[in-house]
């Protein structure tokens, strides 16, 4: 019962302050240094209520170290020193570590260390840490930065009190960022939605109408909900009418969003397929073998992604794109041994390829295993890789599918070129639709052989760093996409770069979309079963081969 | 075809030195066995354990598994690399029986359910469960089962003339969806775990090694037939069409005949010895589960027939028990060896052996039923090797 009066006391006491503080934080006074070590000196000994107390008198000091030494209370960092009860500031560190770098509140500047049996934290509890939330907010929301000050208005949004709800019509007065405007107009739009003025509701309406939010939409349904004795919760005809238009309005853009977001998740799952299958185009397409390895070419990729990241331990950030041109390397090398040592003994017999590279496989797996055991190797993730990038309250993507989607376009891009614009391509291009001809021209088949194979391998060692990023890697990480990366070059039909593309990141999207009805497991069956039939009805895939090359398969 | 065609077919079939040392063979040691197990006391350093027994068992299971495969690879030409799919639907077939044979000793005691049922919280048995507390239906179901799928998959591929490489990833993808459909709780497959903890058949106890012996030697027993089955396949008249359908498709459809019905029927064909064969695996190993689906089954035993030897039957035979015995003994030996000499197993019999182990037997060059000797060099159409028909 008292804790109950002494929080609404609180808040009360809060309001005032924010009434009479109109314009926000401006320096009224000049801060004193020694009244503001005095008053967080009092907060070593101090009951919550006094705490509470305190916390007001620091924020009215105005001192430019008020702010980061609340903050340090919100996150347990501010402890009092029990030799001469001042109060300090502690950088983060480890749990375990026996002695924190201490800050002095005054200057912030460091002020040596001390022992965790000589300092005692200074401890908080939850009205406590909701009070210092709201005043930090109110803090931020003068900050310089737009996207802090949205950030703030968002954390205010979820305790609208009146004093905060003054504090964001004053801020909406002078703000200039359109962006954070909008969100203070859906703070202010949630708060007067309880006016009793049924035209402020009205107003406050057409407000939230503008919004993405699920909590918007949630605050907006309780208005045309009944009470359990059958009137409505919102007694005015007009505002229940203007909630249902403006709930529909918000979920037809919040599905539609949605439906943006589901096929953009499909098509960066399809540009893994993508990245994968065209590396085994090439060989299978243009070359005719069916490259059982392709998998494990591709966990030599990743695995090499984790050996570049042990090798620069400092330099993550940058890891992944000395990881690319590695993986290139070291699995185009590989591929090349094969071709060298397996496959060119094996030319027109594809499906003895498939025999000898599937022991390929088993060895390159095996080989992993002894080198780097059967555990999962953590491959990190770069910082600006990480994250997420919200286009809006409905519609996000994570950085890390996006760049591969972005990874698997330049690598496709970068393939055609050297396809089509190089000597080397139309060598390729050349030896694969006919081989007696080419040779005749002068072109060394035996060699262009052995580049197409590297290159192919060196594309599945690229799609590896760029696996690394989304799966596990360990020794079975080939297998898992293999079946599926033939599916999307026999789907897209065999020796279509093109085919590979568009066939991966349709089954990327379909699988997608197929999803929230029948689950992951049973979409990706309807997949597989669509992708049968496809074949029965135009066996040669998607984008058939023609010409020459087309008949000898 | 000179000779006169009576019951020469399969009698000449297996008038070859081939067959008759694998009849022979077979024959032998189901009798070796069934002593070795049932006379010879436990005591005794020539008794044969349970263990082993199983381990026959699933070595002759897997030897028609490979029958089944080199008839219409070694044979047609078509790789399937989705043939453990019928294996497995053929054993899930018998599992459904010995499930229902478990009745009330299961662990929930429900006279009905299976156990996964009662702890899926289902009240009645799903409709298709119906009917396999009979042995004979379940025995149908074994034949049906695989079949019609094979029919049905097979039908819509060979009519739109799928082949080669397109046709063995469509396979791949099929028994992948098998898999995947049959790892979920709803189909009514015991999802994850699959079928186990089987007590009898035929009111049999499967815990006996009489009962062991029997379904080994009823395995052997059918293995021999359906070698001798196949056998009298390729020595028909339409054993020579398959193989021209093997050598040159389009050559041979322009002969008049109708390639798409005599692709279907002997993968039908195929896939219900594959089914047989899944059948004979579940009771004998106790245990039949979704991952019995994966592709990598699938790809493993094309590779025992490759190792083996295509297109000969027994050699099929001979690489999947020899690859399994091998498989068995390394894994317990050296689990580390095993991956590799596995891998350079086939890289050195694709690049040095390509008729496979018998190769190297003089008495496969005595060759069966008046087979050309280039026949095996050719049998996959060489990409380089124009057919008349693009000229």
């Amino acid at each position: 019962m008292r804790w109950g009066c002494f929080w609404l006391g609180g808040q009360w006491l809060l309001g005032l302050l924010l009434a009479l503080q109109s314009t926000g934080f401006v320096y009224a006074q000049l801060p004193s240094d020694a009244g503001f070590a005095g008053r967080i000196g009092a907060l070593c000994n101090a009951t919550f209520e006094e705490k509470n107390k305190i916390v007001e008198s620091i924020v009215q000091s105005g001192h430019p170290s008020a702010q980061p030494t609340l903050t340090a209370l919100l996150e347990d960092r501010l402890y009092c020193r029990s030799q001469d009860q001042k109060v300090f500031l502690i950088k983060p560190a480890p749990e375990d570590s026996p002695t924190f770098n201490l800050i002095d509140p005054l200057t912030l500047k460091d002020a040596g260390s001390a022992s965790t049996d000589d300092i005692t934290r200074i401890v908080t509890n939850n009205h406590l840490r909701r009070v210092l939330e709201t005043v930090l907010a109110r803090f931020r929301l003068s900050s310089p930065k737009a996207s802090v000050r949205l950030q703030a208005v968002k954390e205010i949004e979820r305790d609208l009190n009146e004093g905060n709800v003054q504090l964001l019509r004053e801020r909406s007065a002078i703000e200039t960022s359109s962006k954070v405007k909008k969100e203070i107009g859906i703070g202010l739009g949630l708060a007067s939605i309880d006016s009793s003025d049924p035209r402020e509701r009205l107003a406050a309406i057409s407000t939230l109408a503008g919004s993405l939010r699920q909590d918007v939409l949630n605050r907006l349904q309780t208005l045309v909900e009944k009470s359990p004795d059958g009137t409505f919760v919102e007694s005015d005809e007009h505002v229940r009418k203007a909630a249902a238009k403006a709930i529909e309005s918000i979920e037809s853009r919040r599905s539609f969003y949605s439906g943006i977001q589901t096929v953009l998740f499909g098509l960066s799952l399809g540009s893994v397929l993508v990245l994968i299958a065209i590396g085994l185009a090439i060989t299978f397409g243009v070359m005719g073998v069916i490259n059982m390895a392709h998998g494990e070419l591709m966990m030599l990729g990743a695995y090499s992604t984790y050996v570049v990241q042990l090798l620069m331990p400092n330099y993550i950030g940058s890891s992944i794109l000395v990881a690319v041109p590695v993986a290139f390397l070291v699995s185009g090398l590989m591929g090349i041994l094969i071709e060298r040592t397996i496959i060119r003994f094996l030319y027109g017999r594809p499906l003895e390829t498939l025999l000898a590279t599937f022991g390929v496989s088993l060895i390159l797996q095996q080989l992993v295993r002894t080198v780097f055991t059967a555990l999962n190797r953590e491959v990190k993730t770069p910082d600006w890789m990480s994250g997420t990038l919200q286009l809006n309250e409905a519609l996000a993507i994570t950085y890390n599918r996006l760049y591969i989607l972005i990874f698997t376009l330049i690598v496709f891009a970068a393939l055609l070129l050297v396809l089509k614009r190089t000597r080397t391509g139309l060598e390729i291009r050349a030896v694969a639709q006919n081989r007696a001809m080419a040779k005749a021209m002068g072109i060394r088949s035996e060699w262009v052989d052995a580049i197409t194979f590297g290159l192919g391998s060196g594309i599945a060692g690229m799609a590896g760093v760029a696996l690394s990023q989304v799966t596990n890697v360990n020794a079975n990480l080939g297998q898992s996409y293999i079946i599926d990366a033939f599916l999307v070059v026999v789907f897209g039909g065999v020796g279509s770069l093109w085919g590979a593309m568009v066939a991966g990141l349709l089954m990327g999207v379909v699988d997608q979309l197929l999803q929230p009805y029948a689950g992951a497991v049973l979409a990706k069956i309807f997949v597989l079963i669509a992708l049968i039939l496809f074949i029965q009805a135009r066996p040669r895939g998607l984008f058939p081969a023609t010409g020459r090359a087309a008949e000898s398969q | 075809m000179q000779r006169p065609r009576s019951y020469a077919l399969w009698i000449g079939g297996v008038r070859d030195p081939g067959s008759t040392w694998f009849l022979g063979s077979l024959l032998a040691l189901s009798v070796v066995i069934a002593a070795l197990n049932l006379l010879v006391p436990e005591s005794s350093a020539l008794h044969l354990s349970r263990y082993g027994l199983t381990l026959i068992g699933k070595y002759l299971c897997y030897a028609m598994l490979a029958l089944a495969v080199d008839l219409i690879w070694g044979y047609c030409g078509i790789l399937s690399l989705g043939h453990a799919a019928f294996f497995s639907l053929g054993g899930y077939a018998i599992g459904m029986y010995l499930m229902r044979e478990i009745g009330p000793r299961g662990v929930y005691g429900d006279p009905v359910l299976p156990d996964f049922m009662v702890f899926l919280n289902w009240k009645s048995l799903p409709w298709f469960w119906h009917g396999f507390n009979h042995f004979a239906f379940a025995l149908l179901m074994v034949i049906l089962a695989p079949g019609i799928m094979a029919l049905i998959f097979g039908w819509f591929a060979f009519r739109s003339r799928v082949t080669g490489v397109y046709f063995s990833i469509i396979t791949q993808a099929l028994t992948y969806a098998l898999m995947l459909a049959f790892f979920r709780n709803d189909m009514g497959f015991g999802g994850n775990n699959g079928f186990t903890d089987f007590k009898d058949i035929m009111g049999f106890n499967l815990d006996s090694d009489r009962t062991r012996v029997v379904l080994l030697v009823i395995t052997a027993v059918m293995l021999g037939a359906s070698y001798i089955a196949c056998r009298a396949i390729v020595c028909s008249r339409a054993g020579r069409v398959l193989r021209a359908i093997r050598d040159a498709e389009s050559r041979t459809r322009f002969l008049g005949y109708r390639v798409e019905s005599f692709k279907l029927w002997v993968f039908v064909f195929s896939a219900i010895l594959a089914g047989i064969a899944g059948a004979l695996y579940v009771p004998q190993i106790g245990i039949i589960n979704p991952s019995e689906f994966s592709p990598i089954n699938s790809i493993e035993v094309v590779i025992w027939v490759a190792v083996g030897g295509r297109g000969t039957l027994y050699g099929a035979i001979a690489g999947a028990i020899l690859v399994n015995y091998a498989k068995t003994y390394f894994t317990s030996a050296l689990p580390e060896v095993w991956n590799y000499a596995l891998g350079a197993l086939f890289v050195l019999v694709t690049l040095f052996l390509p008729r496979g182990i018998v190769g190297l037997l003089p008495l496969a060059k005595g060759n069966h039923a008046g087979k050309p000797k280039k026949d095996v060099e050719t049998f996959i159409v060489p990409a380089k090797t124009p057919e008349p028909s693009s000229e």
